[in-house]
C-alpha cells in the first residue's frame, strides 16, 4: 500500500495541527484548570430538601474558602429555587445545584456556565461575575411539558 | 479490482428487498419533515399546535423517525443493494435473513409510533430517564435494533460466503465498507439495547423501582455517537465509490479507503463521553481521554477529502485541464448523481469545523444543549449525509425498478438539492447563530418571563421558521421524485455506478479482512477508554431515581 507524497504532505499537515489543538486543550484543562464541571458528590434525589447546603437555597457569603459566596439551586420541574438573586458585582462565586427529580439543564444564558443536572448527582461551577446586569439562566435539557418555562434570572449589582 | 462476483443487475428478488427498506425510509422523510415544519412554526411565535397535540410529542416524532427510522433503513437498504450488486445475489437464506430483519424493524417501527402518537412516549428518542415512557415503546426500539442486526446479519453471511469462495483475495470495496459500518453498528447498539433491556423495560414494567442515571445516559451515549458515524459512512461508501464512476473517473486509492473505514470503526465508539462534558459523576480525566479519541477520526476525514479531491482534479486534467482549479469546469454540474452529493460535502466543511467546536473539552461549554448543536447536526446528518442519500436514490430506486431517471427528474433532482441548501442555511445558519446567544435547543417557543435576553432569540427563530418552510418544500419535491421513480418513470436500465480504482495492480493488503485483529482493538479501545469510569458510575452511584411522566 503507498501514499501519494502530497497525501503524505497533507497528513502530516493535519496530524501535526491536530497535535497542537489537543496540547492547548490539554493545557487549559490540567495546567490552567479550565476543565467541565465534573463534580463527583452525590446526594439521596428524595432528601434534597433536608440535605446541606440544599435545605437552604441562594447565595451565602463564606469565610476562608477560594470564593466569596456560595450560590445554591435546586432545580424541580418546572422552576428553580431561588427564582431570583442579586449577586455583587465582582464576586467570585461557587454555583452548587441539583434535581429534585428528572435530569435538568442549568445554563446562564451568554455565559459559559453550562451544566447538567442530574438526580442524585450535584454539579458544582465556580465563577465570576465581572460584568453587571441581568442574565437568564434556562433549563436546556428537556425535562418535561413545562421545559421551556423553566427558567431564574441572576441580577449582577454594583 | 477484478471481481468474478460482481452483477450487472442486483437480482430482482435482492431489489424487492432492499426497496422494501426503501419505501419505510421515505415514507419516514414525509412524517418527520412534517413535523420538523411544525417545529419551526410553533417555536417562531407565531403559530400554535391545533387539537391539544404537545411540541414535545412533535420533536419526539421528528427525532425517532428521521433518526433513527429513515436513516436505518435507508442504509441497511443501501448496504443490501450494494452487497448483493458487488458479492452476487443473496442466497434463499441469507435473503430470508434480511426480510426477517426488515419485518422486525417494521414491527417495532409502528410499535414505537403507536406510543408516541398516544403521548405514551414523549421522551424523545434520546429516552432521558428518569422521565418513563410505557414499556411498549423501549420494546418498540428494541425491535428496531434487533431486527437492524438480523438484517446485518445477512451482509456479514455474504461477506464471509465471498470469503470462502474466494480465498486470499480482498473483498469488493462496497461490500467490505458495508460490512464494516455493520459490525460497528453491532458493536455500538450493545449499548443502547444494554440499557433498555436491563434498565429501562423493567424499570418501566415495574419490576424494579429505580434506574442508576449516569450507567444509562453513558450506555447511551456510547451508542449515540458511533450512531452519527453509522450514518456517515454510507455517505462515504457513495463518495469514495459512486462518485468516481458517476463523473468518469477512478477511485484514487483502493487501500486507502479500506484503511480509513478501519479507523472508523476504531475511533468511533471509545468516545460517548464528549456528549457528556457537562455532567456531573464522571472525572474529567477521562472525558479529557474520550476526546483525544473523538479527535482521532480527523485523521481518516482528512483521508477521505484528500481522496475525494484527488480524484476529480485526476478527473479533470485528464479532460485536458489546466491551471490550479482548472478542473472544477470539467466536472459533470448537470448529472444529479453528482452534484446532489457534491453539495453535501461542501456542507461537510463547516459541519466538521463545528463538531471540532462541540468536542472540544472547554469550548462545548458554551454550546452544550444550545441550539447551535441542532444547528451542527442538521449540516452533518440532515444536509451532508441526507442529500447523499437523495443523490444515490437517484440511480438507485430505478436500477432496482427497472426504470430510468429522466432528464426531467434529473433537473428536479438538482433544483432540490438547491433549494435544500437554501432552506439549510436559513434555518441551520439561524440556529449556530442564535445557539451561541444562548438559546436552548429541544425547547417549546418562550418569552422567559419578558426576559430580554430571549426577546433578542424571537427573530432567529422566524428565521429558522422561513429556512424550516423552504425545506420542507424540499421534502415535497423529493417524495415526489421518489414516487416517480418507484412507479412512473418509464422502463429501462440504470446503472449502478461502482468505481475501480486508479492502483488497480495494486492489490489491497490483505490485513484489512483480518476481523480479530480489528474487531480486537476495537474492543481493547473500549475497555481501555470506558471499565474505570463505568465501574466509578456502579460503585460511587446514588440511590436510583424512580420514573416520572412529567408531559
Amino acid at each position: 500500500m503507498h501514499m501519494h507524497k502530497f497525501e503524505k504532505a497533507w497528513l502530516i499537515f493535519g496530524i501535526g495541527s491536530l497535535l497542537v489543538f489537543l496540547t492547548v486543550l490539554g493545557v487549559s484543562a490540567f495546567y490552567l484548570g479550565n476543565q467541565p464541571p465534573s463534580c463527583l458528590a452525590t446526594i439521596d434525589p428524595e432528601k434534597v430538601d433536608t440535605t446541606v447546603p440544599f435545605n437552604e437555597p441562594g447565595l451565602k457569603k463564606v469565610e476562608g474558602k477560594d470564593w466569596d459566596y456560595e450560590l445554591v439551586y435546586v432545580a424541580s420541574a418546572f422552576s428553580y429555587s431561588p427564582a431570583e438573586v442579586e449577586v455583587p458585582y465582582g464576586a467570585k462565586v461557587k454555583i452548587i445545584a441539583t434535581t429534585k427529580d428528572v435530569v435538568h439543564g442549568f445554563e446562564v444564558a451568554g455565559s459559559n456556565i453550562n451544566m447538567m443536572l442530574e438526580p442524585g448527582y450535584i454539579s458544582e461551577h465556580v465563577t465570576t461575575f465581572d460584568k453587571t446586569g441581568e442574565y437568564l439562566i434556562v433549563c436546556n435539557e428537556y425535562c418535561g411539558v413545562g421545559h421551556h418555562m423553566m427558567s431564574s434570572k441572576i441580577k449582577v449589582v454594583e | 479490482m477484478f471481481n468474478p462476483s460482481a452483477k450487472l443487475k442486483v437480482d430482482p428478488r435482492d431489489a424487492k428487498l432492499a426497496m422494501a427498506h426503501f419505501f419505510v425510509a421515505f415514507t419516514a422523510l414525509a412524517i418527520g419533515g412534517l413535523a420538523g415544519l411544525l417545529q419551526t412554526l410553533v417555536r417562531s411565535g407565531k403559530f400554535e399546535l391545533p387539537a391539544g397535540i404537545g411540541y414535545y410529542q412533535i420533536l419526539t416524532v421528528h427525532g425517532v423517525v428521521l433518526g433513527l427510522v429513515l436513516t436505518t433503513f435507508f442504509i441497511m437498504g443501501f448496504q443490501l443493494a450494494a452487497t448483493s450488486k458487488t458479492s452476487g445475489t443473496f442466497t434463499n437464506k441469507q435473503r430470508i435473513t434480511g426480510w426477517i430483519g426488515f419485518w422486525l424493524m417494521t414491527a417495532g417501527t409502528v410499535l414505537a409510533a403507536v406510543m408516541i402518537l398516544l403521548n405514551e412516549a414523549t421522551v424523545l428518542y434520546t429516552f432521558y430517564a428518569p422521565l418513563q415512557a410505557h414499556a411498549l415503546y423501549y420494546i418498540g426500539l428494541t425491535l428496531v435494533i434487533v431486527g437492524s442486526w438480523i438484517d446485518g446479519a445477512a451482509i456479514i453471511m455474504k461477506y464471509a460466503e465471498w470469503r470462502r469462495k474466494n480465498p486470499g483475495q480482498p473483498s469488493p470495496l462496497l461490500t467490505f465498507m458495508s460490512l464494516v459500518n455493520t459490525m460497528m453498528w453491532i458493536v455500538a447498539t450493545i449499548g443502547v439495547a444494554s440499557t433498555v433491556l436491563f434498565q429501562l423495560l423493567p424499570w418501566s414494567l415495574g419490576f424494579v423501582e429505580t434506574v442508576n442515571i449516569g450507567v444509562s445516559r453513558t450506555l447511551f451515549w456510547y451508542f449515540g455517537h458511533p450512531l452519527v458515524y453509522f450514518w456517515l459512512l454510507p455517505a462515504y461508501m457513495a463518495w469514495y465509490v459512486v462518485i468516481p464512476k458517476v463523473i468518469g473517473g477512478k477511485i484514487f486509492s483502493d487501500s486507502l479507503a479500506r484503511l480509513s473505514f478501519i479507523l472508523f470503526l476504531l475511533f468511533s465508539i471509545p468516545v460517548g463521553f464528549h456528549h457528556q462534558l457537562m455532567e456531573p459523576g464522571i472525572d474529567p480525566a477521562w472525558k479529557f481521554l474520550q476526546v483525544i479519541l473523538t479527535f482521532l477520526v480527523v485523521i481518516p476525514s482528512l483521508m477521505t477529502a484528500f481522496s475525494l479531491f484527488a480524484t476529480f482534479e485526476n478527473f479533470g486534467r485528464s479532460k485536458g485541464a489546466t491551471g490550479l482549479f482548472g478542473w472544477v469546469k470539467k466536472l459533470p454540474w448537470g448529472d444529479a448523481r453528482f452534484v446532489v452529493p457534491f453539495i453535501g460535502m461542501v456542507a461537510f466543511i463547516p459541519a466538521g469545523a463545528g463538531g471540532i467546536v462541540n468536542a472540544s473539552h472547554q469550548m462545548n461549554q458554551v454550546v452544550h444543549n444550545t441550539i447551535w448543536v441542532t444547528g451542527h447536526f442538521h449540516l452533518t446528518v440532515a444536509t451532508s449525509v441526507v442529500l447523499t442519500f437523495f443523490g444515490v436514490s437517484y440511480w438507485l430506486i430505478p436500477h432496482l425498478t427497472g426504470r430510468t431517471l429522466t432528464k426531467a427528474m434529473n433537473k428536479l433532482g438538482i433544483i432540490q438539492a438547491v433549494i435544500w441548501s437554501i432552506g439549510m442555511t436559513f434555518m441551520s445558519g439561524a440556529m449556530h447563530a442564535v445557539g451561541l446567544l444562548g438559546a436552548p435547543r429541544r425547547s417549546s417557543y418562550s418569552e422567559y418571563g419578558g426576559a430580554p435576553q430571549a426577546a433578542e432569540w424571537i427573530p432567529y427563530q422566524v428565521a429558522q421558521a422561513i429556512g424550516g418552510s423552504i425545506l420542507f418544500i424540499g421534502i415535497i419535491l423529493m417524495i415526489y421524485i421518489f414516487i416517480n421513480l418507484a412507479f412512473f418513470a418509464p422502463k429501462g436500465e440504470q446503472e449502478f455506478p461502482v468505481g475501480e480504482a486508479a492502483d488497480e495492480a495494486e492489490k489491497a493488503p490483505m490485513v484489512f479482512e483480518n476481523w480479530k485483529l480489528w474487531l480486537g482493538i476495537t474492543v481493547v479501545l473500549i475497555l481501555f477508554a470506558y471499565t474505570i469510569p463505568f465501574i466509578d458510575l456502579i460503585q460511587n452511584a446514588p440511590p436510583g431515581a424512580k420514573g416520572y411522566k412529567l408531559w
